[in-house]
């Protein structure tokens, strides 16, 4: 048994007195169905996410022989990125860093100008689980019923719907799994393959993994993962202020919360205290209380609350969409326009469109063809028969177009010039014929011998120049020729 | 220091009861099932400490009820590739040099293997990439004294020069000097006259030199000093040197030869090694 000191025990003692302790309880929560406008745009956009995760990898794209003809493939065996009619090679990883860049930015400005409708709408943690959560209630009924079923002692009805109910839960974990791995290889293929039990020890640990990732984090984990597990929530209060949307308890018109029945010369605010906000809540919480970590600014309990304010005949939007400063403008009688156009939101908006046109203008002057070129080590240099100098380099030809060409590479710069290829026996020549197959690298090593007139310290620039032959497409790419100090 | 749990004013929250110089800590309460999910990790970390090797001793260790060992796995990833190179190598072994460079698959897999054994074995005095050092031959140039053909890099490798061997390349420079065949003044006009060869005249009279060297050298290393590979007389009319192009080391080389001596490897390394081993120093740039 663990051993702690007399006051530690006492604090322990004063601490359960006050019914405060160190590990809190999960708290479950059971939303209540809504219906209203918020939940039929949450429920179009949930499934707009979901059709194009689950039905992506099935669009085919016709890229020609030999060549992949899903529309999105991340081939990682092959180490090439399709997207519908580009195709990316390991060295443009940098397009990926400038789409996370606008993908960073554009958060950032959705959130200072709406709040958190990421974490509301789109995020797979809110879509899957919501998903999850229909699937429960369609099963084991709606909140009351789920919470009258739950606190009964073990009944057949009660297994059955449990069983029922987390066996659909797996299903959608494995096809969400499964669609996973079809980004990666080709999607048909490996459904065949997996049914057949022929696909790779990968296939199967990735589905399984993603499997299990999604029935725990949607079916069990829910709330708690934006709560404790994620970190924006964290630094949202960095990107929000007084200016931006969010879902707002309009405290200045509910305040002072009454319920039952009014009295004439008691002040009473619209709020009528039914609990319904709370009660439709994913996260559990109260709106009424403001802006709080756990919100993910989904606005169920705006529908709620409409619902409840429609019922006891005052007006709609009591919880809606607006910004602190309008509610503290509200408060006083005043009105206030919306204000898009802040620094912050100028900033983000100038950051993405930077990001975008220098994406944008990389991604159309990029070329089929690209060279580096690579200087031995050691030797630096050797003195051949005659005197000349020759250095040895490696040459590595990237040939991104559907053919197989011949590139001509040559020198500038060096006196003399003449080019080898000794393994192949090629040269020496002042250009070199070389063959690189279709969509692949092409390395050769190359020894350049000549007359350096120009050594500063040993070195002196030389400029390879690179043309294929088929394309008259051009690149030059200066390396280094040594000699003696 | 522990003191007593007390409600904050801000927050409305309660302390822990902890206080450190002033600073009190409010009970944020961490989630129950985060306290398991360390209580599992602390699970699998004794679960892991009897399977795998764990606790040190003074003579040994604790290997874990599997008995895995680092060294053990990769001993047997070694067997695994040696088992696989297996046929590489043979074949390597069994075809000509012409076969061997028609198949690219088996040419790459040559070169990485000669690469490999010519670092393990030759680098330490051919240098790294075959650039040579002074007594050395710069094997990248091509400068060769023996030959550059596939077959004769590969008789060099194997039996080696002045080894020992029975098949070893031999070849004896005289001691013009410390022999007494040529007098000191006729070294110095012999010197001059061949540095000319190799582009670094001097002013002085080299006809005297010129008879001397057409007398005494000529007949190994060849009248316009293109030397002799027959008699490993290394090509003079080169600006390939083998220990060093001034005079000085010229006048030394005639007073009194230093010639290397390469060890035969036949007895060393297995003829698929060797083969690849003269595939890749032919590639270096200097194979003829």
């Amino acid at each position: 048994m663990s051993r702690i000191s007399k006051a530690e025990r006492q604090l322990q003692l004063q601490r359960e007195e006050l019914g405060d302790h160190l590990y809190a309880n999960r708290v479950r929560v059971y939303p209540k169905t809504v219906h209203g406008p918020v939940r039929r745009f949450k429920w179009t956009v949930l499934v707009f996410c979901l059709a194009v995760y689950y039905l992506l990898p099935w669009l085919r794209w016709h890229r020609g022989a030999n060549q992949p003809d899903q529309a999105v493939l991340l081939s990682l065996w092959h180490e090439r990125f399709y997207f519908f009619n580009l195709e990316f090679w390991p060295q443009d990883i940098y397009y990926l860093t400038g789409l996370l860049i606008m993908a960073a930015v554009t958060l950032f400005l959705v959130t200072s100008l709406i709040g958190r409708v990421w974490c509301g709408y789109t995020c797979p943690q809110t879509v899957w689980t919501d998903l999850f959560m229909w699937v429960e209630r369609q099963i084991e009924g709606d909140r009351n019923e789920r919470m009258k079923r739950d606190a009964e002692p073990l009944s057949f009805d009660m297994v059955w719907r449990k069983v029922l109910k987390h066996a659909v839960w797996l299903g959608i974990a494995f096809w969400t799994g499964g669609a996973w791995i079809m980004y990666y290889v080709d999607a048909p293929t490996v459904t065949v393959e997996f049914w057949t039990a022929t696909a790779s020890k990968e296939v199967y640990f990735f589905t399984l993994l993603f499997t299990a990732t999604t029935y725990l984090l949607a079916g069990w984990a829910r709330e708690q993962v934006c709560t404790y597990m994620c970190p924006w929530p964290r630094f949202q209060s960095a990107m929000l202020d007084e200016q931006t949307v969010t879902v707002t308890y309009q405290g200045w018109r509910g305040e002072p919360r009454t319920r039952g029945k009014r009295h004439e010369d008691v002040p009473a605010g619209d709020c009528v205290d039914c609990g319904a906000c709370v009660t439709a809540c994913p996260t559990g919480i109260d709106i009424r209380d403001g802006i709080q970590l756990e919100c993910i600014n989904c606005g169920l309990c705006i529908d709620a609350c409409n619902h409840v304010m429609e019922k006891t005949g005052r007006p709609q939007w009591l919880i809606t969409w607006d910004t602190l400063a309008d509610q503290a403008a509200k408060a006083q009688g005043r009105q206030t326009t919306l204000r898009l156009l802040r620094p912050r939101t100028l900033i983000y908006v100038s950051a993405l469109l930077l990001a975008a046109v220098v994406m944008t203008v990389a991604l159309l002057t990029r070329s089929s063809i690209d060279l580096s070129v690579l200087h031995d080590r050691a030797p630096l240099f050797v003195r051949l028969p005659d005197g000349d100098l020759r250095n040895g380099y490696t040459v590595k030809i990237v040939n991104k177009t559907q053919q197989m060409a011949l590139f001509e590479l040559r020198t500038e710069g060096l006196n003399a010039a003449s080019l080898a290829e000794p393994d192949e026996g090629l040269g020496p020549a002042d250009r070199l014929g070389l063959m690189v197959k279709a969509d692949s690298i092409g390395t050769f090593r190359v020894t350049a011998a000549g007359q350096p007139n120009r050594l500063v310290g040993g070195s002196q620039p030389i400029d390879f120049i690179l043309r294929n032959t088929e394309t008259a497409e051009q690149t030059v790419y200066r390396s280094q020729f040594m000699g003696p100090r | 220091m522990p003191t007593k749990v007390e409600k904050d004013v801000v927050t409305g929250t309660n302390t822990t009861g902890h206080e450190w110089d002033g600073l009190k800590e409010l009970n944020t309460p961490l989630p129950k099932w985060w306290l398991y999910v360390l209580y599992a990790t602390i699970a699998w970390a004794a679960v892991w400490f009897v399977l795998y090797p764990s606790v040190p001793g003074i003579t040994g260790y604790f290997p874990g009820i599997l008995g895995y060992s680092q060294r053990a796995a990769v001993n047997t990833e070694v067997r695994a590739i040696e088992a696989q190179r297996a046929g590489t190598m043979d074949k390597i072994k069994a075809l000509s040099f012409t076969e061997i460079r028609k198949d690219p698959q088996l040419m790459a897999a040559a070169e990485v293997a000669g690469r490999i054994a010519f670092a393990n074995n030759c680098q330490p005095c051919h240098g790294a990439g075959g650039g040579g050092q002074p007594g050395y031959p710069a094997l990248a140039a091509g400068g060769w004294i023996w030959g550059g053909s596939l077959d004769a890099i590969e008789q060099t490798i194997a039996y080696g020069i002045r080894s020992g061997d029975d098949k070893a390349r031999d070849s004896q420079m005289l001691r013009f000097g410390v022999d007494g065949i040529l007098k000191p003044d006729e070294i110095q006009k012999v010197a001059d006259y061949v540095m000319t060869m190799y582009g670094k005249p001097t002013d002085r009279d080299v006809s005297a030199g010129r008879k001397l060297y057409a007398d005494n050298c000529a007949v190994c290393h060849g009248e316009a000093g293109q030397g002799d590979r027959e008699k490993g007389a290394p090509r003079l009319a080169s600006h390939v040197h083998l220990h060093d192009d001034s005079r000085d080391a010229v006048v030394a080389q005639i007073s009194a030869p230093r010639m290397g001596v390469m060890p035969a490897w036949h007895t060393r390394l297995d003829e698929a090694t060797i083969k690849s081993l003269a595939l890749y120093v032919h590639s270096l740039g200097g194979g003829e």
